[in-house]
């Protein structure tokens, strides 16, 4: 019987990570979407240059930054707080994962899903 | 050219790369940094820095159906996602150590590989084979939907899959792209793990792999907005509609012909890394 449990369990835990993935891609798009209006609308003057490698004004960097600057509708800001609930959204879902293997009593993948997210927060601090 | 004009040009292009690469099962990413490094003239940075953010926003949105539909398995993705991340970490880092020619000729190299594994063969059916121990252990076996009703399957050779997605994790890290050629190999050849779960599984882990050095791509500043966005609403508008035609379409000529084109990229990055002419 403990095994037609956890089937039921680990269903409504794909249901759930489903749901989640779709409503993180989804906003993250909406984000970027008016950002790349914003950006579209207010970019005069000449294109950006892509060839040579300058890496990106810290504001556009760091979390902080891209968020003190989301009051303003500066389009390359918004995009960039867009891209940041995207790549949120893999974090979220294992976050999600170690909560719903530790309603399972499953204590390997317990272990197992911290490390990967142990190694993603870590991520978050390598330059 | 105005930014308009060339943000839509880069979404068309994205939006063909993801559709091509949602098709022959490749993925966007392969196929949309050459494009960019090649004929845009995009620094190789900027290029997988755009590549990286799509391939998180297909993955999570593919990986979102493939749940419900119960192909993927998540306790595979989870357990090779702890090989998968440590070694996205480490591409990540190795991006600052070489030169962008050094990482051009990669990509060649990846690109040839990729190409090659596409145009081989599938192996068709397999014997049946005790469980292995480390897969009971960790509970990997499981079973997926066929028109013939549920099929359960075993796993072999786990600490070799293990290895093979470490290596595709460095490569995801090194290149920005979601490397699932090389973790469906992983899985599909080395732990025998039935194609299309070892695909959807594969789909599931490339976002978190990627994920892993997002956060190092931004701090080094390869994340350049204007540029990721048109990449990565084409690419994934690209890939949504791929799925959706898939079922109905042939893909057998579609998959030697994007095997062509890869084989191509691969030889021109290869020479323009070996060449320094980037």
């Amino acid at each position: 019987m403990a095994d037609v449990h956890n089937q039921w369990t680990d269903e409504r835990m794909d249901q759930i990570i489903s749901v989640l993935l779709r409503t993180g891609v989804l906003l993250a798009c909406a984000v970027v979407i008016i950002g790349g209006i914003f950006y579209v609308i207010h970019h005069k003057g000449p294109l950006p240059d892509h060839h040579t490698f300058q890496s990106e004004p810290a504001s556009l960097r760091e979390f902080h930054g891209i968020v003190k600057g989301l009051v303003a509708p500066v389009g390359r800001n918004w995009i960039q707080f867009g891209l940041v609930i995207l790549v949120a959204t893999p974090f979220a879902r294992v976050a999600f994962s170690v909560f719903a293997f530790f309603k399972e009593k499953d204590w390997t993948y317990v272990v197992l899903t911290l490390v990967v997210l142990s190694v993603l927060v870590g991520s978050l601090f390598g330059k | 050219m105005t930014v308009l004009a060339f943000t839509l040009l880069i979404l068309v292009c994205a939006f063909g790369a993801g559709l091509l690469g949602a098709l022959t099962g490749l993925g966007g990413g392969i196929i949309i940094v050459p494009l960019l490094v090649l004929v845009f003239k995009v620094n190789i940075h900027y290029a997988s820095g755009a590549s990286l953010i799509s391939v998180i926003a297909t993955s999570s949105g593919a990986a979102a159906a493939y749940v419900r539909e119960g192909y993927s398995n998540v306790r595979i993705g989870m357990f090779l996602e702890v090989a998968t991340t440590f070694g996205a970490v480490i591409g990540a880092f190795i991006v600052a150590l070489v030169s962008p020619a050094a990482i051009a000729v990669i990509f060649g190299l990846v690109l040839l590989f990729s190409s090659y594994l596409s145009l081989r063969k599938q192996p068709s059916t397999r014997g049946t084979h005790p469980p292995d121990r480390l897969g009971v252990l960790l509970r990997l076996n499981g079973d997926y939907p066929t028109p013939q009703g549920k099929k359960s399957y075993t796993v072999r050779r786990v600490p070799l899959g293990f290895v093979v997605c470490y290596c595709a994790g460095i490569v995801s890290g090194l290149l920005g792209i979601g490397s699932g050629a090389l973790k469906v190999l992983g899985m599909d050849q080395a732990m025998e793990i039935p194609f299309k779960v070892s695909t959807a599984t594969s789909n599931f882990m490339i976002g978190v792999t990627a994920a892993a050095s997002a956060g190092i791509y931004f701090h080094r500043g390869y994340v350049d907005p204007a540029l990721v966005m048109p990449v990565m609403l084409g690419v994934l508008f690209g890939a949504f509609v791929g799925a959706r035609i898939l079922p109905g379409a042939t893909t057998r000529y579609l998959r030697i012909l994007f095997s062509v084109a890869i084989l191509a990229l691969g030889v021109e990055m290869l020479l323009k890394g070996l060449t320094g002419k980037l």
